[in-house]
Parts: C-alpha cells; sequence; structure tokens
C-alpha cells in the first residue's frame, strides 16, 4: 500500500529504497496472542518488519508494544506464567520453534533496554562480554578490536577510549545507553529491539541517540518502542499503533501521521487519549 | 475602599511573600480591576486558623513522642550491653593475669635428671614436685610436722613443678644449680592476692585459706616474692581441674576445628541450594513444601539437630564421639537454612535489569546466573553465612548431644579428636564451684565476645569491598 505513494516520502528526506522495501521482510508475525497468566495482553496481531529500517511501536501505556517487542527475542519466556500463541519467524525460522535455540536466537535479535542496564562491570568487559560467551573472537586483539569497532559506531568510543577499564555505570545516561546500544552491537544482531530507549534521558542525549538510530539502520533491523509521537516520526519509517493489545493500524509513518485510516489512531497521534 | 482592597492579598507564608515581591519586581502591575478580588479570596486559609495550627501542633508533638521512644529503646540496649560489658570485664580481666611465687630452686640432679643423661626423657621422668617443694621448705625451715607442711606446700599449684621442668627443658645447663624462679601459685593463694577471698577474724582467707597460710602469704607479699604475672597459660592450656592452669586453647581449636568443617559443608551447600530454588526450580507445590520446610527448619531448636546427630552420624554410622567432625556437620545442618534463606533473599535483591541485560545480550540461563547474579549476590551471601557461623560458634546444646561437653586436658590435634568448643567450656567452667573458675568463666566469655566481634567485623569489611567492586 504505502509503496504506491512515492511522493509522500519526500518529506522523509530517506531514500526510497528504504522505505518501500522490495525484499521480503525480515520479520513476520502472524496472529500472535499473549496472555499473562489469565490477561489477554496481545490479541491476533499480525506484521511484517522489514530490514533496514526503524519500526516504530506507539500506543498508551499499557497497550502492549513492550510485550510485543519482548516476544520478538523471547524474553517473555523469562516471566512467570506467559504464554504465547501464533507463528513470528525471523529470515524464515520460527522463533518458537522448540528446536530454536533460545540463546542463538537473542544473539541474532538484541534488545535496548528502557533504563540503561549496563553490567556492573569495566566498559571493556560490557562490550567484551557477548562475543565472548558467544565465541565470536579467537584471539584477544580480535576482542579489542571488536570493543572499539562497536563502541566506534555507537558513537561513544571518543568519550571513553582513555578509560575502558572505568565501571560502566560511572557514565552518564545517555553514555550508558550508548553503551547498552553498543553492547547490543557487538554480538552482531540482525535485529535491535529498543524499548522506549531514550525515555530516561535528556533531549540532548535523546538526539544522540536518535542519530545513532539513523546510522544504524543502514545494516540492522531496527524496531523501538516509544512514547513520544515526535521521536517516532522523526526516526521511523514505519508506525505500527498499539491500543488495549490489538494492533490496530501499521504503515508507513508518514500515512499514519497524516492519514490514519482508523478513528482510534487519529484520537492518539493528535493528542485526544492516552 | 475597592482601592485597598487590592493591595489585601492574603499573603502569609514568607516564601509567598518573597515571591510575590520578585514577580513584582520584574512583571508591571495588573491594572487595577484586572484581578479579581472577591470575599472569598479575602477569607483566612484553611490551613492558618487556629483549629489548624492547633491540629499542626498535635502533629509535631506526636513525632516528637515517636522519636522519645526510639531514644529510649536505644537507651535501654546500650544500658544492657554496657552493663552486660562491665560486668564481664570486671569479674574476667583479672584471669589474664595469675599469681606466681618467686622461690630459690636447688635443681639436684638426683630428683631433676634421674638417668644422669641430661636428655629430654631423662628430665621429663624428673621429680620436679619434690624440688619445688624443697624450694619452698628451705623459704619457711621452721615448718615442722605432717599436718603445717601440707598446708605450706596448698600454696603451690599442681602446675608450679612444670614451671621448673620447662625452664629445665629449655636450658638443661641448669641442673646442679641455684636458681631464683616463679612458679605458680594455688588457686587461693590467686584469690587473696585479686580480693576475692576475703580476710576472716581467725585471720584465714575466704574458708578455704587458714590462718597459718595467709601468715606465709603476707611474708612472700612483703619480700616481693609474690606477684601477678601474665597469665600465658590461659592462652596455650587446654582445660584443667585446678582453676589456676586452665586455658581456653583446647576450646578455641576445637571451636575452629568444628566452625571449618561446618563451613566447608554448608556455605557450598546452602548456596547451591539457594540458587536452584531461586533461579532453576520450576514453582509449583513441591517447591513451596520445600520452603516451608526450609523456613520452619530455620526455627527449630538446636538441641534438635543435636540428637539428630547423636542418633544417626554416633549410633547409625558410628563416628567417632566428641569429635569437631560430627560436631561440624550437626552445626551445617543448624546453620544450612539459614545460610539458604539469607542467599535467597541476595539472589532476589539482584535487580531484574542485570537478568534482563545479560538475556538480552544471549547469555544462557546458567550463564546468567554465574557471570551476573551470583557475583552480585555475593556479598549477601557472605554476610548471611558469617552470621550463621557466628551463630553455630556460640551454640552449646546440640554439641552437648554429640559429647563435645567431655573434659578434654589435651588440646585437639584433628577432626576426630575428642575435643570441646569454646561455649561447652563456659558451660563447663560456669558449672563449677570453684571461685577461681568464676574469673576464667568470664574471661573465656570475653575471648568468645572477641571471636565474635571479629567475625562480624569481617562480614562487614567483605560486604564492603565486594559492593565497592561491583
Amino acid at each position: 500500500m504505502e509503496n504506491k505513494i512515492p511522493s509522500l516520502q519526500a518529506p522523509f528526506s530517506t531514500p526510497a529504497s528504504v522505505v518501500v522495501p522490495n525484499e521480503p521482510p525480515s520479520i513476520v508475525a502472524r496472529n500472535v496472542n499473549v496472555w499473562y497468566g489469565e490477561k489477554h495482553a496481545i490479541k491476533d496481531v499480525s506484521i511484517d518488519i522489514y530490514r533496514r529500517q526503524v519500526t516504530a511501536f506507539i500506543g498508551p501505556s499499557g497497550c502492549g508494544k513492550s510485550t510485543f517487542l519482548r516476544v520478538l527475542n523471547r524474553l517473555n519466556d523469562i516471566i512467570e506464567g506467559c504464554r504465547v500463541t501464533g507463528k513470528i519467524t525471523l529470515d524464515g525460522d520460527d522463533i518458537y520453534d522448540p528446536r530454536i535455540d533460545v540463546v542463538q536466537l537473542r544473539a541474532r535479535v538484541g534488545m535496548v533496554f528502557q533504563k540503561p542496564n549496563p553490567f556492573p562491570k569495566s566498559i571493556y568487559e560490557n562490550i567484551a562480554y557477548g562475543p565472548r560467551i558467544h565465541g565470536l573472537t579467537r584471539t584477544k586483539k580480535e576482542l579489542d578490536q571488536l570493543v572499539e569497532r562497536s563502541l566506534r559506531r555507537a558513537a561513544l568510543w571518543d568519550e571513553v577510549k582513555d578509560r575502558l577499564n572505568e565501571a560502566g555505570t560511572a557514565l552518564s545516561g545517555g553514555q550508558q545507553q550508548r553503551l547498552c546500544i553498543a553492547r547490543a552491537i557487538a554480538v552482531s544482531p540482525d535485529v535491535i529491539l529498543m524499548d522506549e530507549p531514550c525515555s530516561a534521558l535528556d533531549p540532548i542525549a535523546t538526539a544522540k541517540i536518535e542519530e545513532l538510530m539513523d546510522e544504524l539502520r543502514r545494516e540492522y533491523t531496527i524496531i523501538i518502542v516509544t512514547h513520544s509521537m515526535q521521536q517516532a516520526a522523526r526516526v521511523s519509517q514505519r508506525t505500527a499503533f498499539f491500543h488495549l493489545g490489538d494492533l490496530v493500524e501499521v504503515g508507513s509513518t508518514e500515512q499514519i501521521f497524516t492519514r490514519p485510516q482508523d478513528k482510534r489512531t487519529q484520537d492518539y497521534i493528535t493528542g485526544r487519549f492516552g | 475602599m475597592s482601592n485597598s482592597a487590592e493591595h489585601v492579598f492574603p499573603l502569609r507564608s514568607p516564601q509567598h511573600t518573597a515571591g510575590s515581591s520578585a514577580a513584582a519586581a520584574t512583571l508591571p502591575l495588573e491594572p487595577p480591576g484586572a484581578a479579581i478580588v472577591d470575599d472569598q479570596a479575602l477569607a483566612p486559609s484553611r490551613h492558618t486558623t487556629t483549629e489548624a495550627e492547633t491540629r499542626l501542633r498535635r502533629r509535631y508533638a506526636a513525632q516528637r513522642r515517636f522519636k522519645a521512644y526510639g531514644i529510649l529503646a536505644i537507651a535501654i540496649a546500650v544500658a544492657s550491653l554496657v552493663w552486660l560489658l562491665v560486668t564481664l570485664l570486671a569479674n574476667g580481666i583479672t584471669a589474664f593475669q595469675q599469681t606466681y611465687l618467686r622461690l630459690d630452686v636447688t635443681l639436684d640432679p638426683a630428683l631433676v635428671d634421674p638417668r644422669g643423661d641430661r636428655s629430654e626423657a631423662s628430665i621429663r621422668d624428673g621429680d620436679f614436685g619434690a624440688v619445688v617443694r624443697e624450694a619452698l621448705r628451705s623459704r619457711f625451715p621452721d615448718v615442722e610436722g605432717r599436718g603445717p607442711l601440707r598446708s605450706l606446700f596448698g600454696l603451690l599449684s599442681e602446675g608450679a613443678q612444670f614451671d621448673v621442668r620447662d625452664k629445665v627443658l629449655a636450658d638443661p645447663s641448669l641442673i646442679g644449680t641455684r636458681q631464683k624462679m616463679w612458679v605458680l601459685a594455688s588457686t587461693d593463694v590467686d584469690m587473696l592476692r585479686k580480693g576475692f577471698f576475703e580476710r576472716t577474724a581467725d585471720g584465714g582467707g575466704g574458708g578455704r585459706l587458714n590462718a597459718q597460710q595467709v601468715a606465709w602469704y603476707d611474708a612472700l607479699e612483703a619480700s616481693g616474692d609474690l606477684e601477678l604475672r601474665f597469665n600465658r597459660r590461659f592462652f596455650t592450656n587446654a582445660d584443667s581441674r585446678e582453676p589456676e592452669m586452665v586455658g581456653i586453647l583446647g576450646g578455641v581449636v576445637g571451636s575452629f576445628l568444628t566452625l571449618a568443617v561446618c563451613l566447608v559443608l554448608c556455605f557450598p551447600f546452602g548456596v547451591a541450594a539457594a540458587v536452584y530454588l531461586e533461579e532453576f526450580a520450576p514453582k509449583n507445590w513441591f517447591t513451596d513444601l520445600i520452603e516451608v520446610n526450609i523456613n520452619n527448619l530455620a526455627a527449630v531448636p538446636s538441641i534438635i539437630f543435636g540428637l539428630l546427630g547423636l542418633a544417626v552420624f554416633l549410633n547409625f554410622f558410628g563416628m567417632p564421639r566428641s569429635a569437631p567432625l560430627v560436631g561440624g556437620i550437626v552445626l551445617a545442618l543448624m546453620s544450612l537454612p539459614t545460610i539458604i534463606i539469607a542467599s535467597r533473599a541476595a539472589l532476589r535483591a539482584v535487580p531484574p535489569s542485570v537478568r534482563e541485560a545479560a538475556y538480552g545480550v544471549g547469555a544462557s540461563k546458567m550463564q546468567v546466573v554465574l557471570h551476573h547474579v551470583l557475583p552480585l549476590s555475593m556479598p549477601g551471601m557472605m554476610t548471611g553465612s558469617i552470621i550463621a557461623m557466628a551463630q553455630a560458634l556460640g551454640e552449646t546444646a546440640p554439641l552437648l548431644m554429640i559429647g563435645m561437653v567431655a573434659f578434654i586436658v589435651g588440646i585437639p590435634q584433628g577432626l576426630t579428636d575428642s575435643a570441646t568448643v569454646l561455649p561447652v567450656q563456659i558451660f563447663m567452667w560456669a558449672d563449677n564451684p570453684e571461685r577461681g573458675f568464676v574469673e576464667k568463666t568470664s574471661a573465656a566469655i570475653i575471648v568468645l565476645l572477641a571471636f565474635l566481634l571479629t567475625m562480624n567485623a569481617l562480614a562487614i569489611f567483605l560486604r564492603k569491598r565486594f559492593e565497592r567492586r561491583w
């Protein structure tokens, strides 16, 4: 649908090839339902997530967008009483197939959390931990290079290169969040999930993270949950609106924000509820 | 009228006043009549009436009372502690010194070196008792007769001969010479010297020393041949029948061996059980049952564990009686619930964000636990374990059941040697009617408290140190 209206993509100044994917989607979710005990948190959600795009999940609090994000790397597995039905594929592999290794899946689908949560270890160890447990490097030199590359990509290298052995928790909030992004990148994932990555940050740190996302989407599929509609409009190419566990509407960001099809979407983005 | 009303705003709090004047300085005044000043705005605030002020005063009074109760509770606790410590120190501090007599000892080769080869074996066979008695007799040569001599020798301790023997063993060239030596006095002399025995009207002391003995005592003290010296025996000896010869080393070594066994058993098992229950076990009725039972076990009277040890380890497995090995196992059973509960609390206190972060980069469950959760909860686990150990150190009842209450004069050399532990030692000395044991009991309690303080200080140190690292 959205690829029929190229003129509207102009204001976003993004290459048309990115917004209008010709390749098959990276993640395909069909009829996904999630229950927390008796609570039906996600109702029959079907969505396609494309490569090299930022997809934003928006919606009022408690609408299930974070839950759905955690379904994608099976982080909900660690929550007691959480049940998922439906089918989700990542590059054709059913991620809820019992034969799928969840550890491997989480290496392919990295995650950045709402509150910056670096390990209480040194900056270097924070980045090196993932590659080390997955055995991605063979020598110390390779690991050093990987750490540097990840920190550079997260635009943090210049700020921390002289104090790699200091605690990651001693950095400022924005730096910690970029450290967490670098930590996710270091494992070379295909997809990066971001759960309100800027909600605990000031506007300057937020701007840096947003800039970084725009940079990172050249290589990664990025899904971001956000409460800020401005942020969704700024960074994403596609937007999905969730409400009370339903996926109300999904489309190009531009279409969602200018011509929403559903009344609820319109009410939400114009601030009438939420 | 209406003009003046504009300036009568209900401004009461100082901040409000300051704010309004600051606003007035920067903002142009509103045109007259623009501000809506009706009767309601002029009415006093509900929070400044007399009633409100009474309520406020009552609130502050309640707060002051609450603080006073707290201070009172602290004061009572501190006073009891101070009272305990003062009593203990007053009773026990004297035990670190012991009364010694200075005698001119003639080291007759015939007595001290019966084989004449000056070898250690020969000296150990020597009759040093006779040597010491002879020395005391030569100090008071006019004492004759069986009864008076017995009284005279009553001034000496059983241990006096060992003081001389040890000196000769250290330097065999002393044999055949005449030396001035300090030898241990009996407990009655010691008690008189320390003022615990009252002198009676007939010239005796404390009902244990007769007038003659007190006269000899006075003579020795007058010539400077009787004084208090540091009581080295207290730290190098084990138990004894004679209060002047007892030491706590046996109890300390026994306690150390017992606690070592206890720690080696209960720390790994406790931590492993806690990690499994908290991180891996499914939540179902069976694990709930286990949890309830662990919590109940922590409250089981410790003597029950002693009975279990007696029935299972001694009677069924035939392990040695009075051994630190069995004591350690019994104390480990007793400490295990405490350690499991403390460790589970420490694991639960690890923030979920750390787990999520680790799962997020693809760590397996075991890696999350071993690399992140366990190191973060280690300070809490160690604190819990040390507190459990301190509790085990002070435990008496279960050890009575497995025979660690025996009278043991040797210092235990291994895990299966007969041994006793500090609190049991205190229990046995406290049971002893002799006045000399009272101060030894208090002194042993001081030593036990010193150990407990050291252990708790270690717990605090470990916690602080690891908290800083992580």
